[in-house]
């Protein structure tokens, strides 16, 4: 049976305010709080509560056959959390339903995978905890910010203990390929990698409302036709797109909220069925090993990260960020680490593409700043107080490897401290038993004066 | 095609961006082949540029029959005309001008500069300008403002050609709003003679649209470009300060050009930042108040005044700068920062200048944002990749605006009204 994925990202950064050179050192508050709460207002009224309504809706009346798989970044969590509560009650509710899967990607929507192995492992970890603690599952497969993907990257995830990821079905990887089969990783032959078919996805996401596209309109009715000519062998089709697709970037009017409701009818009519990602990797097999060795993304034509890492202001911006990512990780200040989250959103340095030519409207069309010149001078100055900041819970005069020996030398010491206290306490413990047990022997026999021996212990 | 244009300066005896900018034009059209341009100017030097386009002197025009021989012009003014030129210009005299000043050659002298009695000097040029139309051929008029627009108008009314009227700047953007009518008048009679009006930036339309009354349809921008810099300028090496940074601003110190933005933002700075030197290049008669206004911001130790520059020294000064700042208040283009970033230095301007229409490696802050400027400086100078970047980015979009494309958009204009 042919079957459809439906995947949707939910995404928001913590949007800096305009931060300038002379709040460095004074002003530790770097948000622009009246706009965040703007904009994911805005957007959860517009797009993802009525999506989840909608959603809701689809799995009950297709008695559970519609099945969805959701990656919501930990950042966008926590703003919806405070917010928007009550997206997230509507959230637990669709993933009460059973049909609903979480998927597992980087707490702060970061770019760490391709710099800092050890923070990438951390965010991973604590993203999934939050899953867990808010939705009751433990994410079983990967989607990386971006649907960033390369070898090194695949190894990193399987290490982790993951069995599926979500990447790309970049054209210059497939070649003759189709994305709609399951493939593996070729470095790790176990993690099985579900490719977006970006053609089909696009026709949603992108193409659905405009009224030059030949193809318009598009209806359900047409959609499923286009699975349903997919030779029979093809078994899966990857649609992943972010989930403002559902209300904001195709809007309302539009008819997108009907042309989903309408799917499952007609995929069902058509023998087409829906699947999540774990339910993919272990039902299907994967056909082919897939080899790449630069790192691919979903963006832009290139499908590469240059929209992110593409010019020397976002390499420095990079860079910088990432050189303090060892002293962040010694810090015990819990403000210092959620900033340390939130500056590593991709976001930022998405702000700083300077791709005008072809891509540039689009990436400025997202952008709170007027160039990226100003998004680059703005980080840059949130950063210069951050490192500050950091740089005031170490001296600056011991190096990292000392630092950490040291670190280790307290932490070990208060282990230390405990395994003894331990100690006595058993000791103690055992003492008192044993007096117990002399004084029972006393009862019994005659009394000896033996419990003084044990004071030496 | 055959074009007749009437400017007012040109290199190497300039006085403002007008000539630089007519003679890039000029160049940039015959770049791109067929066009055959007369270019009249008041007073020739002898020492102009003459590959791509033919000079004549409106100094040099005869307006009242005078009987002079071939050897006594070839000496007289052999240096900037043919003598025969002059003689086909002399059966030309199209009325009794005997009442005029004129020389021996029966010529009116102009100073071809801004003298007090601009006003009787551009009607001259416009007198001289009807022997100059009747002389030679040509299928189009072309003006280059205001000063010009009488003589555009009268060669139109003689020969029925079509006029093209070339806005480099309005009354509005040299006076802030104090329009002299005089001069809004000639303006204003320019423009509603003319076929078609090209402005250097949507900036200055706006204002030919709105402040003029002009028809939009009428009105098109032709952004200018900058000519490449040469082999002389190129080899300039300044000794730079390692210690402190250099920031710039150069031009003259008038309202226009909004100098205490400059020291306001200064202050700022340097509130923060200490290895840090401003310039302030140039003269104007805001000079003192400027001088003044350091000193009362207690920032005179690192605010520098250089009083005007010419030439090669204004080369130099930008090559000892980190970063230039052009905080116009009001600009039709403003060329000074396409220089600057020509020699590789990041650039801050203004949003209310004509250039950052074009330009999108510089930072472009509202004139009066004194907090954004600041800001914009301190990052370019503390931050190495905004620097490297505006450095090199910066250079790489200036070296694509030529002028041969701004030609090729003037070309088109001329094809509309010449079959």
């Amino acid at each position: 049976m042919k079957t459809i994925c439906f995947y949707f990202q939910i995404h928001q950064p913590f949007r800096l305010k305009r931060y300038r050179f002379f709040d460095i050192g004074s002003d530790h508050y770097y948000y622009d709080d009246f706009n965040n709460e703007e904009i994911i207002h805005r957007i959860a009224q517009r797009s993802y509560i009525p999506a989840n309504q909608t959603l809701l809706e689809m799995i009950r009346n297709s008695d559970g056959k519609f099945k969805v798989a959701f990656s919501i970044s930990g950042v966008a969590l926590d703003q919806l959390e405070i917010y928007v509560p009550e997206f997230i009650d509507s959230m637990k509710e669709l993933a009460k339903t059973g049909c609903v899967e979480f998927l597992s990607e980087t707490y702060a929507h970061s770019l760490a995978s391709l710099i800092d192995p050890v923070e990438f492992q951390n965010q991973v970890k604590e993203h999934a905890d939050r899953i867990e603690m808010l939705f009751g599952q433990r994410p079983k497969v990967f989607r990386n910010t971006e649907l960033i993907y390369s070898d090194e990257i695949a190894s990193m995830v399987a290490a982790m203990g993951f069995q599926g990821m979500i990447t790309e079905g970049a054209k210059h990887i497939l070649g003759w390929k189709s994305p709609n089969y399951l493939y593996s990783a070729a470095t790790a032959p176990h993690l099985k990698l579900l490719l977006k078919n970006y053609k089909i996805s696009d026709d949603i996401a992108f193409r659905f409302s405009n009224y030059e596209w030949s193809e318009y309109p598009l209806t359900a009715d047409k959609f499923i036709g286009w699975i349903k000519s997919f030779p029979e062998s093809e078994q899966i089709v990857n649609l992943f797109m972010n989930y403002e697709t559902l209300g904001e970037l195709q809007p309302r009017e539009t008819g997108i909220f009907e042309f989903m409701k309408a799917l499952p009818r007609f995929a069902e009519e058509n023998g087409i069925g829906f699947i999540t990602p774990t339910e993919a990797i272990s039902r299907l097999k994967s056909v082919d090993k897939l080899y790449v060795p630069n790192v691919i993304s979903w963006a832009d034509e290139e499908r590469d990260t240059s929209a992110w890492l593409g010019n020397i202001l976002q390499d420095e911006a990079f860079e910088k960020l990432y050189s303090i990512g060892e002293r962040v990780r010694l810090c015990e200040d819990r403000r210092i680490k959620q900033d340390w989250k939130y500056l590593q959103t991709s976001d930022h340095f998405y702000y700083m593409c300077t791709k005008h030519l072809s891509d540039g409207a689009v990436h400025s069309h997202y952008s709170p700043y007027d160039s990226p010149y100003e998004a680059f001078t703005n980080y840059m100055n949130v950063l210069s107080d951050f490192i500050v900041r950091v740089e005031a819970q170490y001296p600056l005069s011991i190096e990292n490897e000392e630092l950490n020996s040291l670190i280790t030398t307290i932490k070990n010491q208060s282990s230390e401290i405990e395994a003894l206290q331990k100690q006595l306490k058993s000791a103690k413990a055992e003492k008192k038993a044993k007096t117990e047990k002399a004084k029972l022997a006393a009862k019994s026999a005659e009394p000896k004066k033996e419990p003084k021996k044990k004071n030496k212990a | 095609m055959k074009a007749l244009m009437f400017g007012w300066e040109f290199p190497p005896h300039i006085l403002g961006g007008l000539g630089t900018a007519s003679y890039g034009l000029t160049r940039g059209m015959a770049e791109c082949g067929d066009m055959d341009i007369t270019f009249v100017i008041p007073k020739p030097h002898g020492d102009e540029d003459k590959s791509f386009a033919h000079i004549v002197g409106a100094g040099n025009t005869p307006v009242v029959w005078k009987d002079v021989s071939w050897e006594y012009l070839e000496s007289r003014i052999g240096n900037v005309m043919n003598p025969q030129e002059y003689y086909d210009l002399r059966s030309h005299i199209y009325a009794d001008f005997r009442y005029l000043h004129t020389n021996d050659l029966g010529c009116i002298e102009f100073s071809g500069r801004y003298p007090d009695n601009l006003l009787e000097e551009i009607n001259n040029y416009s007198i001289v300008s009807g022997v100059i139309a009747r002389t030679y051929d040509f299928d189009i008029i072309h003006s280059h403002d205001w000063l010009t627009y009488p003589a555009g108008i009268h060669a139109k009314k003689v020969t029925g050609k079509p006029l093209v009227i070339h806005v480099h700047a309005t009354d509005f953007d040299r006076s802030r709003g104090n329009v002299n009518p005089t001069v809004y008048s000639i303006e204003k009679d320019g423009m509603d003679n003319a076929d078609h009006i090209i402005t250097v930036s949507n900036l200055t339309r706006k204002t030919v649209i709105e402040k003029y009354h002009i028809d939009p349809a009428k009105v098109t921008t032709v952004h200018n470009a900058v000519e490449p810099l040469s082999k002389e300028i190129q080899s300039i090496v300044m000794p730079r300060n390692t210690r402190d940074k250099v920031v710039t601003f150069l031009g003259r110190i008038t309202m226009q050009k909004g100098p205490e933005y400059f020291v306001e933002a200064a202050a700022e700075v340097l509130k923060k930042k200490n290895n840090v030197r401003f310039v302030m290049a140039g003269s104007g008669d805001m000079m003192n108040k400027m001088v003044t206004l350091a000193a009362r911001r207690n920032i005179s130790d690192r605010f520098h005044f250089t009083g005007f520059l010419k030439g090669k020294q204004v080369y130099e000064m930008l090559k000892a700068s980190d970063v230039y700042v052009m905080p116009s208040v009001s600009e039709p283009f403003g060329i000074s920062p396409l220089e600057a970033m020509q020699v590789g230095v990041p650039s801050i301007i203004s949003r209310q200048s004509g250039c950052a229409e074009i330009l999108s490696n510089a930072i472009k802050v509202d004139y009066w944002d004194i907090d954004a400027m600041a800001d914009a400086i301190y990052s370019i100078i503390t931050y190495p990749a905004m620097y490297r970047h505006l450095k090199e980015e910066g250079k790489k979009e200036v070296d694509e605006i030529k002028w041969k494309y701004a030609g090729q958009k003037v070309i088109d204009i001329y094809r509309r009204f010449v079959q």
